[in-house]
């Protein structure tokens, strides 16, 4: 995966993302097109209507608590979210998102990023940037290669269609 | 001599094949058995499958249970429940379990998940298992494709968190009090997705089924698996629900000079614990919450509804009746624990107290099927209580052992069990 030049919108959520927030159980039973209608919509209203392909989510600490319902983290790359920036994640939404081609920057500072801000990230390299914000450049994990080669595929599924074909 | 490992490394080597692994590796293990539910099962894999042309690695480690869309409600559940029945006849599985309970009590009733395995499900409290001595974790669907695919799935060897209690828990104490406990003190992602390992005097005591609760509830404490070293209590068990392998015991213990991170409890100072809206980190002793009024008691879920948390509901509601305007819901864990709970006259204490019994299935825990009421303020004894959970956005839902929903359910508020077992 390159790093990437592209500036992404920021959208802010709290602490403590629960998977009932990201993709309710009441619309479970049906596609990822109406999981995603209602995602975060117990916490952020405007966000499944207005979210643009491209913008990244930031969040406070434990996001994605809760189910190993992958429908979590495949509703927002159904929404077109790049990356979901935090201090920490749940350790089965890790693997969850990664799987279905969701990037996840663990970020401690995180949260000193501002709703609506433009930032740009290097998942190799583990930074990311904020022209004009403070601090200019923040730190995160640095991503393994093979989950970085698994969102570049878009998700494990891909991943292996091309792997049959190559 | 060897590098002492914990039961977690020595689980993950022999499930990739080394003789000892180091925290912190990646390697790639064997699965020895792949649990599947309706929800996060077939009907997300089939379509997978079909894509990539490619068929299961092992039918026979395979198990398939129908959980969460039964009793079918809706044309969307009897779509759903439709794709798993006519996936499992079509792929010849051996091991399907339909509409006779939920996945994490059920696999293990029929002796599926034992000391020394290699496991994981497509569900989020898949650590059940390992309060039998297996590595397992839940994983999503298109993880579990790679599973069903190839039969390997990668772990980055975990810390240990060596839970220790000390002491034995008080009579109306029970494992999901001592779960409650942790979450409230480390928070829900205070397992940091390590092991967790619990242990000592008081866990040593703990029945099967409370012990399937700590291990189950592992999931709220963030850890990736929720392991109990096996002993005679666990062989007893696994005996009973028909295992004739041998068991190998004493290979399935931590090395006493592991490197683990230890965390000691002293069980007999526990208290009742109650956690409040809208996360299990809410969890306090019952004091703090024994002014707040309940219109619900809900006792289901795989966490809580088990045989032993029936007897326990029974113990506290046998000749009592629920307060005025209560309402009880009861839907057992699986149609054993519900059949031996009628044998024993337990589900009877319960329906003469006024409870209504629902579906063995996930029922309201999940919202999936069935909801709670809007605006109620409801004690449950399942794992999670985030908002809008159980199916209503607008309910309060507190989290309690079976003991302490049952005593609040005839007391009409949060009450403490102890009170009604003196």
């Amino acid at each position: 995966m390159n790093a990437d030049t592209t500036t992404h919108r920021v959208w802010r959520v709290g602490a403590d993302i629960d998977t009932d927030a990201l993709a309710p159980g009441a619309y479970m039973k049906f596609g990822i097109d109406e999981i995603a209608r209602h995602c975060l919509q117990r916490v952020r209203p405007d966000f499944a209507g207005q979210v643009q392909p491209g913008d990244v989510l930031v969040a406070g600490p434990n996001f994605g608590i809760g189910s190993s319902r992958e429908q979590a983290a495949a509703a927002l790359v159904r929404l077109g979210v790049a990356a979901v920036i935090a201090p920490s994640f749940n350790g089965l939404y890790f693997r969850n998102a990664f799987n279905v081609g969701l990037l996840l920057l663990t970020c401690s500072q995180a949260e000193t990023l501002a709703e609506g801000e433009g930032i740009t990230f290097d998942p190799v390299a583990g930074r990311i940037q904020r022209p004009g914000g403070t601090p200019a450049e923040l730190h995160c994990e640095t991503v393994p290669g093979f989950l970085l080669d698994m969102v570049q595929a878009g998700g494990l599924l891909n991943l292996l269609k091309q792997r049959q074909t190559s | 001599m060897a590098q002492p490992q914990t039961l977690a490394q020595k689980l993950i080597a022999a499930a990739c094949g080394r003789e000892t692994v180091a925290e912190g590796e990646i390697v790639t293990c064997a699965v020895d058995l792949a649990m599947f539910h309706d929800s996060s099962g077939p009907r997300r894999l089939k379509p997978m499958l079909e894509e990539l042309g490619a068929t299961l690695w092992d039918p026979s480690r395979i198990v398939l249970v129908i959980d969460h869309y039964v009793p079918e409600s809706d044309d969307e559940s009897r779509r759903i429940v439709r794709i798993a029945r006519d996936w499992a006849a079509e792929q010849q599985l051996p091991n399907v379990y339909d509409s006779v309970g939920i996945c994490h009590v059920v696999v293990p009733q029929h002796g599926h998940i034992r000391p020394g395995m290699f496991c994981v499900g497509g569900d989020s409290h898949s650590p059940t298992g390992g309060a039998f001595g297996a590595y397992m974790f839940g994983i999503g669907s298109t993880e579990m494709l790679g599973v069903a695919v190839t039969g390997q799935i990668w772990v980055k060897v975990p810390k240990t968190l060596m839970m220790h209690w000390r002491g034995r828990l008080a009579d109306g104490v029970t494992a999901k009090d001592m779960m409650l406990h942790m979450i409230g003190r480390y928070g829900m992602n205070g397992g940091r997705y390590q092991a967790v390992e619990f242990c000592g005097e008081a866990v040593r005591a703990l029945s099967m089924q409370e012990r399937m609760t700590l291990s189950n509830m592992s999931a709220e404490l963030g850890s990736q698996v929720g392991l109990i070293a096996p002993d005679e209590t666990t062989a007893a068990w696994l005996r009973e629900a028909g295992v004739t392998e041998e068991l190998d015991l004493s290979r399935w213990q931590s090395d006493r000079n592991a490197d683990a991170e230890w965390h000691e409890f002293d069980a007999a100072a526990l208290a009742p614990q109650v956690a409040a809206p809208h996360s299990p980190a809410n969890a306090r002793g019952v004091d703090t919450y024994s002014d707040v009024p309940v219109q619900v008691a809900y006792i289901g879920a795989c966490t809580g509804a088990k045989l032993e948390d029936l007897r326990a509901a029974a113990t506290v509601l046998r000749g009592r009746r629920l307060a005025d305007g209560m309402q009880l819901m009861v839907a057992p864990a699986s149609r054993q624990d519900q059949d031996q709970a009628d044998r024993e006259g337990v589900m009877q204490v319960l329906r003469d107290a006024g409870a209504q019994v629902l579906a063995t299935s996930c029922g309201a825990c999940a919202g999936y099927g069935g909801s709670i009421p809007d605006g109620a303020s409801v004690i449950a004894t399942t794992a999670r209580n985030f908002k809008g959970r159980m199916g209503s956005e607008t309910a309060q839902v507190y989290l309690a052992s079976p003991y302490t929903v049952a005593a609040s359910a005839v007391a009409g508020r949060v009450a403490d069990p102890r009170e009604f077992l003196a």
